[in-house]
């Protein structure tokens, strides 16, 4: 790692979130460096998508800090930043892949217009070179260069969820947020996009957070992952090591059963 | 009394120009704060007019409160006055507000209309009145309003691209030929109502204020004289006003906005000028085309379009 590396590109402290009463995530800590991928993983209602959406901005926290470190190397709290700013840091320095392509895509536009759309946003003017980004990510996600003119709505399941990742990459994301990614996938199909993600991360030196109660999807993807149960963390740690040596009992529990699935 | 007068006789229930003076001045500080942000959707408390909606109400309540006892009113429906609309409009200002009315583009102080930009040059001193029913030129492809309106706070316009690159990938162009979208002084991405893209050149510094009302959705936005209006499109896809293949059949006029006339049920047809009293006026000076009447009659010597090729 260069020195540059070892300053946090994203730092979580004391982030809180509560639904009225009722809490959504509670006093998390952690960072993520430039590269890495940390996967959060824990049972159904345990606050993954309220954590990930508070860090994300789409979700306004009810206590704590997130800081990002931005592309000119000074770190800002996301929270004080303006709208304009933050939502430009959205599509430009971010992705964010949702588990329901249809909540990330535009399903009534091509997909060359899905994935031109970052593009046009941050001011490209020139319809061939749009038109050639596009089929140069398609490509990359495994989209025949020839289905450039469908819409979405014509497309599996599998296909969409490649168009939304291609949606998001093309502007050079340094940090790509997802939920689910695999989540309403078969099992076949989800081996190939966990491959596909797997290539594209690495080739990109993407740092990616992603949201997963799937312990092979955790696996396969991320360096380092933490656990989350009633809305804290209870375990964390670099992925192998949580999954081969688990600590905290909730874990232990975690892994054994999915073991013997 | 002033303006504000009750008019006698079987109109006196009617305020001048029939909306009441709280209304109009309520109208007027939303006309004011277009003005002033060009461009921009003010919103204004419509209110009920003697016609339904899509009559353009939104154009008749702008009008209503810009009009004075002085002013002289002209009002066109696609570029003719003397479409049902058109003359039911006209009548009605002459009713409520008992204004000199005119079809002389040139003589108008007040020019309401829909679908059309006049063929004659606007002068300082003019108010054209647009009639709109939509005036969100970013509802296509977001129809939620608060995320509109956001996207016009933070200047985030690359979805109109996006309907732009559409038209291209699927039409080899685009495609878009009315309500063709505009940046109104550098800032902000406007609707130029259902007009042809042939009059977009026309909104472009134009000496004229414009005014537009949206009466179901309650908006007015305005262009102020002298204002940047420009036409959105991409390096490798410029702009491009519509062009016709032949002149007007009755004036002889190129260059402008024709409308296609069915003439029988054997194919028969003409193309002729969709500003009526721009043809009008050009007949009156001598000028020809292909099927003005007196022509086929006379059965001799070269049409002016002709003359031209
Ligand atoms: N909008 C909301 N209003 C009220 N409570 C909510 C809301 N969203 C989430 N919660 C509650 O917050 C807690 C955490 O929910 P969250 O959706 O973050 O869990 P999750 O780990 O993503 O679950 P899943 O795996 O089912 O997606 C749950 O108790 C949930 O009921
Ligand atoms: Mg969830
Ligand atoms: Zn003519």
């Amino acid at each position: 790692m260069t020195m540059l590396d070892e300053t946090p590109l994203l730092s979580v402290t004391g982030l809180s979130r509560y639904y009225g009463e009722r809490v959504g995530c509670r006093d998390i800590s952690f960072e993520v460096y430039p590269g890495e991928v940390l996967a959060i993983v824990g049972e159904s209602g345990s606050g993954k998508t309220t954590l990930l959406n508070c860090i994300s901005t789409r979700l306004e926290p009810s206590a704590g800090c997130v800081s990002y470190r931005m592309r000119d190397g000074e770190s800002r709290d996301l929270y004080r930043m303006s709208e304009a700013e933050r939502r430009l840091l959205m599509r430009t320095d971010w992705g964010f892949v949702h588990q329901n392509p249809a909540d990330g895509l535009r399903m009534t536009v091509s997909a060359g217009a899905n994935v031109g759309e970052r593009l046009m946003a941050v001011g490209e003017r020139h319809y061939g070179r749009i038109r050639d980004t596009a089929t140069h990510w398609l490509s990359r996600v495994e989209i025949a260069a020839d289905r450039i003119d469908d819409q979405p709505r014509a497309f599996s399941g599998g296909m969409r969820q490649r168009l939304q990742i291609a949606r998001n990459l093309v502007t050079g994301p340094r940090l790509v947020f997802m939920d689910e990614p695999t989540g309403g996938l078969d099992v076949s199909v989800q081996a190939r996009l966990l491959d596909l993600l797997r290539g594209l991360v690495n080739d990109l030196g993407l740092a990616a957070i992603v949201v997963t109660h799937d312990l092979a999807v955790a696996r396969l993807l991320s360096h380092r992952m933490i656990v989350m149960k009633d809305g804290r963390v209870v375990e964390e740690g670099l992925t192998d090591r949580v999954l081969d040596d688990p600590q905290a009992p909730y874990t232990q529990l975690l892994v054994s059963s999915i073991l013997q699935v | 009394m002033s303006a504000a007068t009750a008019l006698g006789g079987d109109l006196a229930t009617y305020n001048f120009a029939y909306l009441d003076e709280q209304t109009k001045r309520m109208i007027r500080r939303a006309i004011l704060k277009a003005i002033a942000i060009p461009g921009y959707q003010v919103p204004f408390a419509s209110r009920e007019m003697p016609m339904p909606y899509g009559w353009g109400t939104g154009g008749v309540q702008v009008t209503a409160s810009i009009i004075g006892p002085q002013d002289v009113l002209k009002v066109i429906d696609q570029g003719a006055d003397d479409t049902t609309n058109a003359v039911s409009i006209r009548a009605f200002f002459q009713k409520v507000a008992n204004v000199s009315v005119t079809t002389k583009t040139r003589e108008a102080s007040i020019i309401q209309t829909r679908h059309r930009i006049p063929e004659e040059k606007l002068q300082a001193g003019q108010v054209l009145v647009y009639q709109v029913p939509i005036p969100e030129p970013l509802r296509f492809l977001e129809p939620r309003e608060t995320e509109t309106r956001k996207m016009h706070a933070l200047e985030e316009y690359g979805l109109m691209h996006v309907k732009l690159y559409e038209d291209i990938a699927r039409h080899g162009h685009i495609a878009t030929t009315y309500a063709y979208p505009v940046l109104v002084s550098g800032r902000y991405v406007m609707d130029p109502s259902p007009t042809p893209k042939f009059d977009n050149p026309k909104m472009d510094m134009s000496e004229a204020l414009q005014l537009f009302g949206a009466g179901r959705e309650k908006r007015i936005y305005a262009i102020p004289p002298h204002t940047k209006v420009v036409s959105l499109d991409f390096e490798d896809h410029p702009f491009e006003i519509q062009t016709f293949d032949e002149p007007c059949a009755l004036c002889g006029a190129e260059g402008v906005y024709l409308d296609e006339v069915i003439l029988d049920d054997r194919g028969g047809r003409m193309f002729v000028c969709s500003d009526t009293d721009h043809c009008e006026s050009r007949r009156a000076d001598g000028h020809r085309g292909r099927l003005s009447p007196d022509e086929a009659y006379a059965g001799h010597g070269k049409t002016e379009g002709e003359a031209v090729r």
